[in-house]
C-alpha cells in the first residue's frame, strides 16, 4: 500500500503552487492512500515489453508556412488582465531583491 | 415548437413557416421558465442569439443559400471560448472572464448560421461525471430534480432533456458526452480524437479532449457533427482528412451484415438490472434490423479506469499551471511587495475546487521523479494493451457496443465525498478515449426500478464514425416503432414549462 503523508501531501502543493489549509493536507493525504492503491493496478499489465503511448495519433511535427496574418491587438490581448501598464501585462515581483 | 427536433425546426424555418427569431425567443422563453430548477445555463445570450437569429433570417429572405441547420438554437460548453461571452469552465479562477477570441468549434457553429443561446453549466475545468463540481452550483436532471445529470456537460444534456435548446456542444475526455446523454436520454457523441478542432477548447486532458455534438436525435448530432467537424491548421492534432459521412448514414440507418461486437467485460457484475435489460432488447432489435451479433473479448478494459486516472491528472496538472493569476483571470494577494510565486499560491487555493486541486496534486505527484515510471509509465503502457485490444476487436467486429454506465442517474450528493465511487460511472466510456476512437450513447429506454432513462453506447474505429450513425439510427428507428413515440416525450412536465 502506498500512502502519502500530510508533508508529502504539501511539497506537492508547493510544486503545484496551491496554497492549502492544514485540513486540506491531511484529508487529501487521506484520500490517496485509497487512490493511489486503485491507481497502482496498472503495474499488473505493464512490463517491460510493452510499448508506451502518449497519444492516439501517430504525429510527426506539424509545421506550416512561416506567413504573417492577423493576431489579437494590444487592446484585445490585455483584456482579461488583472492589472496593466502602458500597455503591458503588470505583475508582481518575479527576481528577488538585489 | 421547441419539442421538435433540430432537422424539423430547420425544415420548418426553409419552408417559412417559423422565422429564427421566433424560434430563439421561444427557447429563451422555456429558459426563463424552467432554468431556476434545472439550472443548465451559466450565462444566457439574448441580445446576441436574437440578433444572430434576425440576421439569419435576413440572409434567406434575400434568398441566401444557408446551411441545412441555419437558424436553430444550440446551447454551448461553457469550455469553450466564444469572443466576448463570460467563460468560466465551471470555475471561480475564470470568473468573468470574456475571451477575445472565437473557438473553431464556434467559429464553425456561427459559420453555419446556428444560432448560440448561452454557455452550460459543467464540473470544473470538465473534471466531474455529475456537474456537481461546478463553482457556480449544480444541475438538476430534467427527469427527477433531486438527481444528477451527468458529467462533466451535464448542462448541455439537461438544456436538451428540458427543450431549452435543440442541439448542444460538449466535450468529452473521459466519457463527459456520453454519460450525461445516458441519464437523461438525448443522444450525445464523442467523434474521433482529432476529428473536431481542439482550438480555443479550454484544455483539460490534451490526448484525450475532444468535442462532439449533442441531441434529441441520431440524425441532429450527424448534422451537428458535420457542421463542427473538419480539419484546422490552428490544432496540430486536427486530422487531415474528410469528415466521416455520417449524415447520409444516419439518414440510411442500415445495420443489414453489419458485425456488431458485444464487450464482455462491459457488462454484467456492477451494472444496473434495467441497465443490463434494456441493453439485451436492443442488441434483439438490432439483430431483427439484420445485423449479426457478435462476442468479443478486452482484457484489458478493466485497467482502463486506473490508467485514466493517472493519464488526466497527470495531464491536468501541466495544463492547469497557465492559470497562474497573470494574464487573465482571478488574482488574489496581489499585495504590495507580495511575490509572483505567492500571488498564484492563493490564487490557485481561492481559484479551484476541490476536485480540481485533488487532480493537480495526483497528476503532478505521478509525474514526479522516482514515481513516473511506476505510475505514469505504466498507464501509457495499458494505453497500448487497450489500444490492441480495440484493434483486435475490429478484426471480428465492425462496431463495439456496451451500456454507456452501469447505473442511471443518482441522487445529487451521493457520492460527493466518494470520488472512487464517482470515477466508476466512466467505467464503459473510458476505454474509447485511450483510444481515441469514436463513440455514441443512445437512449434505449428507462430501467424498470426507478423509471430512469438508460443509455446505450457504440463504438466505431478511428475515422470511421459513420458507422455508429448507422448503428444508432437503426436502433432509434426499432425503438420510436416499438414506444409510438421518442422516449422524452415520456419526461415528467417541469413546473412552468412551455
Amino acid at each position: 500500500m502506498t500512502s502519502l503523508s500530510r508533508d508529502d501531501v504539501a511539497k506537492l502543493a508547493g510544486l503545484a503552487r496551491i496554497e492549502m489549509s492544514d485540513e486540506e493536507l491531511v484529508a487529501l493525504s487521506n484520500e490517496f492512500t485509497v487512490i493511489l492503491d486503485a491507481v497502482a493496478r496498472v503495474q499488473e499489465v505493464a512490463s517491460a515489453d510493452v510499448a508506451a503511448t502518449s497519444h492516439p495519433l501517430p504525429l510527426r511535427n506539424v509545421f506550416r508556412p512561416d506567413v504573417v496574418i492577423p493576431s489579437l491587438s494590444p487592446a484585445d490581448a490585455l483584456s482579461g488582465a488583472p492589472a496593466q501598464e502602458e500597455q503591458r501585462f503588470r505583475v508582481p515581483q518575479i527576481l528577488g531583491e538585489e | 415548437m421547441i419539442r421538435n427536433s433540430a432537422s424539423e425546426m430547420a425544415a420548418k424555418l426553409a419552408s417559412g413557416e417559423i422565422t429564427s427569431v421566433a424560434l430563439t425567443q421561444a427557447h429563451l422563453d422555456q429558459i426563463s421558465a424552467v432554468d431556476t430548477d434545472v439550472h443548465a445555463f451559466l450565462h444566457v445570450d439574448t441580445q446576441g442569439a436574437l440578433a444572430q437569429a434576425a440576421a439569419i433570417d435576413a440572409k434567406r429572405k434575400s434568398g441566401e443559400k444557408l446551411s441545412p441547420l441555419a437558424g436553430v438554437p444550440l446551447a454551448l460548453k461553457d469550455v469553450m471560448t466564444q469572443k466576448g461571452i463570460p467563460t468560466t469552465c465551471g470555475s471561480k479562477i475564470l470568473e468573468g472572464w470574456r475571451p477575445p477570441y472565437d473557438s473553431t468549434v464556434v467559429a464553425n457553429l456561427k459559420k453555419n448560421d446556428i444560432v448560440i443561446l448561452g454557455k452550460t453549466n459543467m464540473d470544473e475545468f470538465a473534471m466531474g461525471s455529475s456537474t456537481e463540481n461546478s463553482a457556480y452550483g449544480p444541475t438538476h436532471n430534467p427527469w427527477d430534480l433531486t438527481r444528477i445529470p451527468g458529467g462533466s456537460g451535464g448542462g448541455s444534456a439537461a438544456s436538451l432533456a428540458a427543450f431549452e435548446a435543440p442541439l448542444a456542444i460538449g466535450t468529452d475526455t473521459g466519457g463527459s458526452i456520453r454519460q450525461p446523454a445516458a441519464v437523461t436520454g438525448t443522444v450525445g457523441v464523442k467523434p474521433t480524437y482529432g476529428g473536431v478542432s481542439r482550438y480555443g477548447l479550454v484544455a483539460f486532458s490534451s490526448s484525450l479532449d475532444q468535442a462532439g455534438p449533442c441531441a434529441r436525435t441520431v440524425l441532429d448530432a450527424a448534422l451537428l457533427h458535420e457542421a463542427i467537424a473538419g480539419h484546422d491548421p490552428k490544432d496540430s492534432t486536427s486530422i487531415n482528412a474528410p469528415v466521416p459521412a455520417v449524415v447520409a448514414a444516419a439518414k440510411s440507418g442500415n445495420v443489414k451484415g453489419m458485425k456488431i461486437g458485444v464487450v464482455k467485460e462491459l457488462n454484467g457484475d456492477g451494472y444496473q438490472k434495467g441497465v443490463r435489460n434494456r441493453f439485451e432488447e436492443s442488441l434483439e432489435l438490432l439483430a431483427a434490423a439484420g445485423a449479426e451479433i457478435v462476442e468479443v473479448s478486452a482484457p484489458n478494459f478493466e485497467y482502463a479506469l486506473a490508467a485514466y486516472y493517472l493519464i488526466a491528472p497527470s495531464e491536468c496538472s501541466s495544463n492547469l499551471a497557465r492559470f497562474d493569476a497573470m494574464r487573465y483571470g482571478l488574482r488574489v494577494g496581489d499585495i504590495d511587495g507580495a511575490s509572483a510565486e505567492s500571488v498564484m499560491n492563493l490564487t490557485r487555493e481561492v481559484g479551484f475546487g476541490r476536485e480540481v486541486k485533488r487532480r493537480i496534486i495526483l497528476g503532478t505527484y505521478a509525474l514526479s521523479s522516482g514515481y513516473y515510471d511506476a505510475y505514469y509509465g505504466s498507464a501509457q503502457k495499458v494505453r497500448t494493451l487497450i489500444t490492441q485490444d480495440f484493434n483486435k476487436a475490429f478484426e471480428i467486429a465492425d462496431v463495439l457496443v456496451s451500456p454507456t454506465c452501469p447505473t442511471t442517474a443518482f441522487k445529487i450528493g451521493e457520492k460527493a465525498n466518494d470520488p472512487l465511487a464517482m470515477y466508476l460511472n466512466d467505467i464503459a466510456t473510458i476505454p474509447v478515449n485511450m483510444a481515441g476512437i469514436g463513440g455514441m450513447s443512445l437512449p434505449s429506454g428507462v430501467a424498470e426500478e426507478d423509471g430512469l432513462p438508460v443509455g446505450f453506447q457504440i463504438m466505431s474505429p478511428v475515422m470511421k464514425d459513420d458507422r455508429m450513425y448507422s448503428v444508432g439510427a437503426a436502433l432509434e428507428a426499432a425503438l420510436l416503432s416499438k414506444w409510438g413515440a421518442p422516449l422524452l416525450s415520456t419526461i415528467p412536465a417541469l413546473a412552468g414549462s412551455k
